[in-house]
């Protein structure tokens, strides 16, 4: 076993450190270490999307991140949409619109979206439909996962500050 | 699955890069975006016994202008250069923004770098391709010192190329700008390896097609030039372009693999196809 590297992460705004072998994935030490099990792990091999999470505002495959690499970086996962109970416009759309079924890929999908929409706030539904494939979705058809982002874009959109 | 253990190291500076390398040798590995590596590692394909993390070495991160060529830094993640259209920056090399769109998904590109796709060297790899294309000059850094490989030598086989295990790739210079270009694919799902993928640029002067270039991917080992089928269209005048004429001489040319039967027939056909795709696309970009 190589020796474990201390590392520092702030998940969803709070600081962590913790000791992690170097062969743990972002994704393990977000749900082993810190007990943040909202991120899924799929495949482990970047196709199935389950693991999406922000770092440094950015969609990554936590599976293909290693702990180490992402010492010093900021984090954001499913666990910091809701707050105080209350779910989010984007979470309260996916609920609405039957976005999803058994729910195994809905944080993945939640935070690709969450990432997409600030950098993208008025896009159209093909876009969306891009955007989305790449994340797998057994369930749903991804009907019900397109409309729900499209339809949290318009009111987003309508609701901006000017 | 999970990775074998490894030891981690973090380089700031390409020489603090290379020291690393030289004390661990040949099992340990440089770590860019990790988006082939790290796959590779969780099958445990990959054992490195230590990485090199180069991520954090600011100065490879550029993309800048130098006269005709486009100088790119060896750790720009894909979803830079897809976002980068500036004119200024990218004019003659408008289809590498367009075909980063083809590599993987966004949570891909917003890691994976232009340098580790051209190390990890698949045959359709969209860098690959646009190297073979612009005619990309790879500078390595390493005990050897500075050495630029041009990429007509630059891959050497299925993921293998000029460049050895202690030598760290710094920079991509392409310095064939090309006006007019497209770039078709056929992947089983998308967003996947493609099968076969072929890009073409060209130049317009007086109506006429020059500075061909047509390359094809996915299809050998390593991404080639269709030289018979560059030659065909070099000249033509806009109005009678041989469409059909280049995407057969494309196909005729390719020696395909095969790794299930009928697969190199099948792959033959998809050369012709997109050939002949990527060549109206490209003339479609000069009526736009
Ligand atoms: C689901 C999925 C889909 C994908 N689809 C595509 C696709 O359609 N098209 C495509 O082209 N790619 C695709 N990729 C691969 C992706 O583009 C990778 O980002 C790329 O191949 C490797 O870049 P990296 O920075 O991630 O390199 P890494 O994985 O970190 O490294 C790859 C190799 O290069 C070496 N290396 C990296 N940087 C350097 C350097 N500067 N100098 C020397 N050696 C170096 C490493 O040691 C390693 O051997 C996909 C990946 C995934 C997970
Ligand atoms: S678990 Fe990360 S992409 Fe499937
Ligand atoms: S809801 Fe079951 S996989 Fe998407």
């Amino acid at each position: 076993m190589s020796e474990s590297c201390e590392i520092t992460l702030t998940v969803n705004g709070v600081r962590h450190q913790v000791s992690v072998e170097p062969r743990r994935t972002l994704a393990d030490v977000l749900r082993i270490d810190l007990g943040l099990t909202g991120t899924h792990v799929g495949c482990e091999h970047g196709i199935c999307g389950a693991c999406t999470v922000l770092m440094d505002d950015q969609p990554v495959r936590a599976c293909l991140v290693f702990g180490v690499q992402a010492d010093g970086s900021s984090i954001r996962t499913v666990e910091g949409l809701a707050a105080n109970g209350e779910l989010t416009d984007l979470q309260q759309a996916f609920s609405r619109h039957h976005a999803l079924q058994c729910g195994f890929c809905t944080p993945g999908f939640l935070m690709l979206a969450e990432g997409y929409l600030a950098e993208t706030p008025a896009p159209d539904r093909v876009a969306v439909r891009e955007m989305v494939s790449a994340n797998l979705c057994r369930c749903t058809g991804y009907q019900g996962i397109v409309d729900a982002i499209v339809d949290v874009a318009e009111q987003r959109f309508h609701e901006r500050p000017i | 699955m999970k990775p074998a253990s490894f030891e981690y190291h973090r380089a700031t500076t390409v020489s603090e890069a290379l020291t690393f390398v030289n004390e661990l040798g040949e099992d340990a590995k440089f770590i860019a975006g990790g988006q082939s590596l790290v796959p590779m590692m969780n099958f445990r394909l990959a054992r490195p016994t230590a990485l090199i993390d180069i991520m954090h070495i600011p100065k490879l991160n550029s993309i800048y202008r130098d006269g005709d060529s486009l100088i790119v830094g060896a750790l720009t993640r894909h979803r830079t250069l897809e976002l980068t259209t500036d004119a200024s920056v990218v004019e003659g090399f408008a289809l590498l923004s367009s075909a980063a769109r083809w590599i993987g998904h966004t949570p891909i590109r917003t890691r994976g770098t232009i340098g580790g796709s051209l190390v990890h060297a698949d045959a359709s790899a969209e860098w690959c391709m646009m190297a073979r294309l612009f005619d990309a000059q790879m500078t390595l850094e390493g005990p050897r010192g500075r050495r630029t490989v041009s990429s007509g030598d630059w891959f050497q086989g299925m993921f293998s190329t000029a460049a050895d295990f202690n030598e760290l790739l710094v920079e991509i210079q392409f310095i064939s700008p090309r006006r007019y270009g497209a770039l078709a694919e056929f992947a089983r799902r998308h967003g996947d390896f493609a099968l076969a993928a072929v890009a073409v640029a060209f130049d317009v002067v007086d109506d006429r097609l020059c500075n061909v270039g047509i390359v094809i991917g996915g299809v050998e080992g390593i991404p080639v030039r269709a030289s018979e089928a560059e030659t065909l269209l070099e000249g033509a005048s806009l109005g009678a372009v041989d469409v059909e004429g280049a995407a057969r001489s494309a196909a005729a040319g390719v020696e395909p693999m095969e790794s299930e039967p009928g697969e190199a027939a099948y792959r033959r056909h998809l050369v012709d196809t997109l050939t002949r795709r990527a060549i109206h696309d490209a003339l479609a970009t000069r009526v736009q």
